[in-house]
């Protein structure tokens, strides 16, 4: 039987303290749920590490862990705490390799949901990292892609922020891009927007419209195939970036990018510019379906 | 005898770093330094005692310093040309050229480069230390001190009762902010109640001597009360009033500490000299 992509990090995790590569850290990992069931049952002597409550301080233990010749995981169990968390692996591990020629690698792990959980927990966070030279920005839905992520971290000295999300954890299917000859647009999902982007894109289908939908694994660097800009360039109306995080950061970056890679307009769609709320209708949620296709709609009629 | 060789050794590591930092001095006024520079003199018997003591327990620590270190690096064993490099912005300076006076690296001497936020080498060293178990130094100023995450990391170094020595070099001073406007409590009174041994001590090299017992046993902290003979950062005086430790523990050490003095200033200005030309 498949395994679920939530068996898939555990598995990968319990291997990583098992051949002593690195020890696990974060807050509250060995209380209940063990982070989504992501974590193997294992405690300190294993190598899995409950750091403090001094969110800042603990970001600079895991850097610190990294200096030490070891890859440290950090698990951070919602992305919005990354405020809190980054600063030290951003300013720190990120540009040690270049200041000292001291490579501090550190597998992040964070976090995503969302859902009447306002505006820290909710939602991802990766923009926050995404201007700093030395980190690797990757959103591994899949199995297959998170075990090519973990193994790629493996052979690298850098620092990867490994955006996940809740949503995804008992996916067991890979995701595969889909490239219609000549589309009218070309839809870049990022993380849980590619569920609903593929959704989307069965409804645009039964509508004439003809898409072609590609999933950002890497985010940094920006991995897009020369075929897949070739795509982009022969599309009607250009593309669009989806994103679980605000517009103002990763997704703009990204279509500003293929803009200038294409001649073609690139779009966004993300969170909108608003705080959180828990309360019914006041959530910030990222596009579903319905909206991706309403915006998809709207591009092809304005033009 | 113990102490009388360890107070040699301490007074020849602070000849060492005082005259360096005359030099930079010197370069800085004369601009020949180009780039934001953080003298350590009037603070150097800090570093110098600590490295002595780790001589003499045959430990090499890992070491964290922020940007007031060139006396840490030093005193611990960096290559002086290499530091005269860095300074002057070569290549072949100990961090490459890209650290300058406030991100002195040193793979040699286990010395971790500073990223420029004051107090984040508490964190991180703490990290090193819990990651490897093996002996840390840290060094922090007394403002750095007050960083939100250095209390986190003394907490948790104390949790995991790691073999960790925390030095505050206070010198009463956050650039020129004086501790008082700035807090009504202690280092190391709050690294007592972090469960933690804490000390209030001064910089006279016999006096950090006493504490070398709990070096690397348990986590300490020393809170030591220093001077900073020099402007926050670049070549300046505000007062010829301040007090100076090394003049003290050269009466001390006696006579010879004298003719040494001379001798390391002479040969450290001809290194300069030396060095500068050849760029
Ligand atoms: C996070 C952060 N905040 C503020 C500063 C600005 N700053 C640089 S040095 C300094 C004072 C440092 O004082 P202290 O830690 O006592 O060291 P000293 O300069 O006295 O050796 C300040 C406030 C900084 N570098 N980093
Ligand atoms: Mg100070």
């Amino acid at each position: 039987m498949e395994k679920d992509l939530r068996t898939t990090i555990k598995e990968i995790i319990r291997g990583h303290l098992k051949k002593k590569i690195g020890k696990v850290f974060g807050q509250c990992l060995t209380a209940v749920g063990w982070v989504g069931g992501t974590l193997p049952e294992l405690y300190e002597k294993d190598g899995m590490v409950e750091v403090s409550m001094a969110d800042v301080a603990d970001g600079g233990f895991v850097v610190g862990a990294a200096l030490m010749k070891s890859k440290p995981i950090y698990v951070i169990r919602y992305q919005g705490f990354n405020w809190y968390n980054c600063p030290m692996i951003v300013n720190y591990a990120c540009k040690s390799k270049e200041i000292w020629k001291t490579p501090c690698p550190i597998f992040v792990r964070g976090i995503a949901m969302e859902g009447g959980i306002g505006p820290v927990a909710g939602s991802s966070h990766h923009s926050l990292y995404y201007r700093m030279p030395g980190i690797k920005i990757v959103s591994p839905m899949t199995p297959k892609e998170y075990k090519s992520i973990y193994n790629s971290f493996l052979k690298d000295d850098s620092v990867y922020y490994v955006s996940e999300h809740r949503g995804s954890y008992p996916n067991k299917n890979e995701l595969p891009n889909i490239l219609i000859n000549k589309p009218d647009l070309v839809i870049f999902a990022i993380s849980i927007t590619r569920f609903e982007a593929s959704k989307a894109f069965e409804i645009l289908k039964k509508q004439k419209i003809r898409i072609s939908l590609i999933n950002l694994l890497w985010i940094k660097p920006l991995k897009i195939s020369n075929g897949i800009i070739k795509n982009l360039k022969s599309s009607k109306f250009g593309g669009l970036v989806l994103d679980d995080d605000y517009v103002d950061g990763i997704s703009k970056s990204i279509a500003n990018d293929l803009n200038l890679k294409s001649n073609k307009m690139v779009y966004t769609l993300g969170l909108k510019n608003k705080t959180a709320g828990t309360g019914k209708n006041l959530d910030n949620l990222p596009p579903n379906s319905k909206e991706i296709v309403r915006f998809v709609k709207k591009i092809i009629k304005d033009k | 005898m113990i102490i009388k060789n360890y107070l040699w050794n301490v007074f020849k590591k602070t000849s060492l770093n005082r005259n360096f930092e005359l030099s930079v001095f010197e370069y800085v006024k004369q601009k020949k330094i180009n780039l934001p520079t953080y003298l350590s003199a009037g603070q150097e018997t800090i570093s110098a005692s600590i490295s002595e003591i780790c001589k003499q327990k045959k430990i090499k620590p890992l070491i964290f310093g922020q940007h007031r270190c060139h006396s840490i690096y030093l005193s611990f064993g960096g290559h002086l040309d290499r530091l005269i490099l860095e300074l002057l912005g070569s290549k072949y300076g100990c961090t490459y050229g890209m650290g300058g006076s406030a991100s002195i690296h040193c793979k040699e001497i286990n010395m971790f480069g500073h990223d420029g936020h004051m107090g984040t080498q508490v964190p991180i060293g703490t990290g090193a230390c819990f990651q490897s178990k093996k002996p840390t130094v840290v060094f922090m100023g007394d403002a750095s001190a007050e960083e939100d995450y250095v209390l986190g990391a003394l907490g948790w170094a104390s949790t995991k009762k790691l073999p960790i020595l925390f030095i505050v070099e206070d010198n009463n001073l956050s650039i020129l902010t004086e501790k008082k406007i700035r807090r009504n409590w202690n280092m190391h009174e709050v690294a007592r109640s972090f469960k933690m041994k804490g000390f209030n001590i001064s910089d006279d090299p016999e006096e950090i001597f006493k504490y070398k017992k709990f070096f690397f046993k348990e986590p300490m902290l020393l809170n030591i009360n220093t001077n900073r003979l020099f402007w926050h950062s670049g070549a300046g005086i505000d007062s010829d009033k301040i007090f100076d430790r090394y003049k003290i523990l050269m009466k001390k050490v006696g006579k010879k500490s004298i003719l040494y003095d001379k001798k390391i200033n002479q040969s450290m200005n001809k290194k300069w000299k030396k060095i500068s030309e050849q760029l």
